[in-house]
């Protein structure tokens, strides 16, 4: 992630996608959303030659099947990146579950740029496309309604992939490519078989009040302090 | 379309990016019917062969195909490439379930640039493909392939032809490209009325073991055999001229890689078993199922005891059900899950689980691994280590559906309460663990005795077990001594508790034992054609009964 400051997202895309989800499905249906957005603003690595050329890398992808949805998608061949993704989403599931049951949340990803500012002012992140996942986590009671589910959900998500293509498909805004120089203010060339444009992942759980909490800490103190 | 605005370099590279972009089109959509998972690997250094910087494999016989169809010309206004997706079955009832769509329209954008931004829009778009075709129900459909039906497809270049997709059918659009010479358009008509062959069908119905449908397959992989010809318009002349089959080879992104075949991905439209026949009996030496599951039952309420394998013996009272499939063919990978060759992907819950054998049989021709459904199984390397480092879901749900499986019938609750706390000490799962309770319910029908398991004996004691899942208070209790209140009758010659204790345990049906369950299958088979043949002869009379009831 980066450290700089988040300017406003004055042009900044939002997309917003919905799912209701059983406790179990929250990671699977969160890792096909946001891997079906990484492959499309993935690429393969830059190489940057003389004279302000480059050559890009290639890009391998893989099928992944659910265990608990009817589900199926396409993610980059990049186990770094898988990796990545599956600590934010864990992450966010344990959150979830610790703010308790009925709680909904969101997981947002969120393509920005760096822009180097002079000292004494740190680097600025622009966004420049956010998209978050809403989850309602549903509890179901017996063996039928989660077979129902797990039909019902990958049919949903099916909705979704076809909304991310949609989006995809608008040519909108995209950084220009970079120089060689400035390629590390668009993407991130930290990995080491595919580059992805620069990206950060954060969540936030409301519990069933209503409260929009990010940890569960601050609400405790927030509480402590109201006493 | 005017194309005096473009270079002639340009138009060049515009067309071969163009030719290649259909050419990779087709690969990926007939890669993604082909019934298995694709995999490729990420490079970071260019090799200067993979277009669109994807990793897309080449599939010789469907470039030839596809060529074929192309005759030479590109995608323009009124000529699009359509790939068709059918289904047919062993019977040979065919039918198309999508076309996909590679279409050109007259809007052109004259500003864009061709080697640059073209390009990655065209790579952009393969990648919207790949997602788009994991989500049509065509897909799902072709993960099941092989027994009873299988996935073939046709290109054709012309004009579109959608009659064949029935009533209602959907339309997805993958993605749009403008070019100085026109837009590119890319989306699949799908339909949608499965009604003579829905997905449900297939899943309910058992593969037959033994019996390998090859019949009505000419060749390994799907087959383009044409249904209707292909009418495309021979011999015009499109203005440029291409070579027919080389391309120039030229470093960076228009060289074009045929991979050998070894590396190519292949379906499997025999049903290529190679497992042996489900003799349930199998399981029978998986002694570790009947003892954690006692185990289970242990720590929630019942003091029982485990009495050693015969558990698992017992267990073959729910021979039914699952002898179309069961083949928990790999026992000892039940304890390690993070294994290559994976676990059959199980579904969670009893009454699909001949879908999962459905999807566990087709097993490449080149050998190459078939995955099971949990991410931890595949075949880059690193992947494996990632399992070990225990993903929740997946170590549990290998337990947590196998119980299902052999609790049997009336079980409506898969045991999602075990973890796995380190998986690579042999019988983990008898350690003490923590109970990890995703939700409260209670278990349903515990084994009432060691001795003998059937699914009567559920019945006896949790009424509307089979649907409820609201559990059962006699669950909590042990039964010392069954002494009934007001239970002397003196029209029965015995009480009710005497009543009670003795069908208690009441024999299995022998219609629900195994092996006769298989014996009869095999028997069933055998006298089909006789009892077909006595059916024709007796046509007539059907017929007539058939009148008299509309």
């Amino acid at each position: 992630g980066a450290t700089g400051r988040s300017r406003g997202a004055m042009n900044c895309r939002a997309e917003v996608l919905e799912v209701s989800v059983e406790p179990r499905q929250v990671e699977e249906a969160a890792l096909a959303v946001l891997h079906t957005v990484l492959l499309h603003r993935s690429t393969g690595k830059f190489h940057y030659k003389k004279e302000g050329t480059y050559s890009i890398g290639t890009v391998g992808t893989r099928d992944v099947d659910c265990d608990f949805i009817d589900f199926a998608y396409v993610r980059v061949s990049s186990e770094e990146l898988d990796r990545a993704l599956r600590k934010a989403v864990g992450d966010f599931k344990d959150a979830l579950r610790s703010s308790g049951s009925d709680g909904v949340g969101q997981i947002s990803l969120e393509f920005y740029q760096k822009k180097k500012s002079r000292w004494p002012f740190s680097d600025e992140c622009i966004p420049w496309e956010l998209w978050t996942i809403k989850v309602n986590v549903v509890n179901l009671a017996n063996e039928q309604e989660r077979q129902i589910c797990r039909e019902k959900v990958g049919e949903k998500l099916c909705e979704k992939i076809i909304n991310i293509v949609e989006v995809m498909n608008r040519h909108e805004y995209l950084p220009k490519m970079p120089t060689q120089s400035e390629v590390d203010n668009v993407f991130d060339t930290s990995l080491k078989d595919v580059q992805p444009y620069l990206y950060k992942i954060s969540y936030q759980i409301t519990d069933s009040l209503g409260t929009s909490v990010t940890t569960t800490m601050r609400r405790l103190i927030k509480d402590t302090l109201a006493l | 379309a005017m194309d005096t605005d473009l270079s002639s370099q340009d138009r060049k590279d515009l067309d071969k990016f163009i030719k290649f972009f259909a050419l990779k089109t087709v690969q990926v959509i007939v890669q993604a019917r082909l019934g298995e998972k694709i995999c490729t690997r990420s490079s970071s250094s260019p090799t200067g062969s993979d277009w669109f910087n994807l990793a897309i494999k080449d599939i010789p016989e469907v470039t030839h195909e596809a060529k074929k169809a192309l005759a030479g010309q590109l995608p323009a206004v009124g000529r699009s490439m359509c790939v068709e997706i059918s289904l047919k079955t062993s019977e040979g009832d065919s039918m198309e379930l999508e076309i996909w769509c590679l279409e050109m329209n007259e809007k052109c954008d004259k500003e864009i640039k061709v080697s640059y931004t073209v390009y990655n829009r065209l790579s952009l778009l393969l990648k919207s493909l790949l997602a788009i075709t994991r989500v049509t129900p065509a897909y799902r459909l072709s993960r099941k392939q092989g027994h009873e039906y299988v996935i073939l497809y046709r290109i054709y270049f012309g004009e579109v032809q959608l009659s064949g997709l029935g009533e209602g059918f959907q339309t997805v659009r993958v993605g749009t490209v403008g070019t100085p010479v026109g837009t590119i358009t890319l989306s699949c008509a799908y339909r949608i009325n499965l009604a003579f062959m829905s997905t449900r069908q297939f899943e309910r119905t058992p593969p037959i073991m033994g019996i390998i449908i090859d019949h009505f397959v000419d060749r390994p992989y799907p087959s383009s055999s044409p249904m209707h010809p292909c009418n495309y318009r021979a011999g015009e002349d499109n203005g440029a001229v291409y070579p027919s089959v080389e391309d120039s080879q030229e470093v960076c992104t228009t060289s074009f890689s045929t991979s050998p075949p070894s590396q190519c991905v292949f379906t499997v439209t025999k049903a290529h078993f190679q497992t042996p026949p489900p003799v349930v009996t199998d399981t029978l030496k998986v002694p570790v199922m009947g003892l954690a599951f006692s185990h289970q039952l242990s720590s929630s309420r019942l003091s029982y005891q485990p009495a050693a394998l015969a558990v698992g013996s017992a267990d073959m009272g729910y021979p039914v059900l699952f002898a179309g499939g069961l083949t928990a063919a790999h026992p000892h990978q039940l304890i390690g899950p993070g294994k290559e060759g994976g676990v059959p992907p199980v579904p969670s819950q009893p009454a699909h689980g001949t879908q999962a054998d459905q999807e566990r049989i087709c097993t490449p021709l080149d050998g190459a691994h078939y995955s099971a459904v949990t991410p931890s199984s595949s075949e880059d390397t690193e992947t494996v280590s990632n399992s070990s480092e225990g993903k929740c879901g997946s170590p549990h749900d290998l337990l947590e559906t196998i119980f299902v499986r052999k609790v049997g019938a009336f079980v409506n609750k898969p045991i999602n309460q075990v973890t796995m706390a380190n998986l690579d000490i042999p019988f983990a799962m008898f350690a003490p663990k923590n109970v990890e309770l995703e939700d409260n319910d209670p278990m349903v029908n515990p084994p009432d005795s060691p001795d003998t398991e059937s699914p009567l004996q559920g019945s006896l004691h949790s009424e509307g077990s089979s649907g409820s899942s609201t559990g059962n208070t006699h669950d909590d209790f042990v039964m010392i001594d069954f002494k009934p209140a007001f239970s002397k009758d003196d029209i029965l010659p015995m009480d009710l508790g005497t009543f009670y204790r003795e069908f208690q345990n009441p024999p299995q049906l022998s219609s629900l034992s195994i092996d006769i369950g298989a014996q009869s299958m095999a028997e069933d088979l055998d006298s089909l054609p006789e009892k077909l043949a006595v059916h024709e002869k007796n046509v007539k009379e059907f017929d007539a009964f058939v009148e008299t009831l509309q």
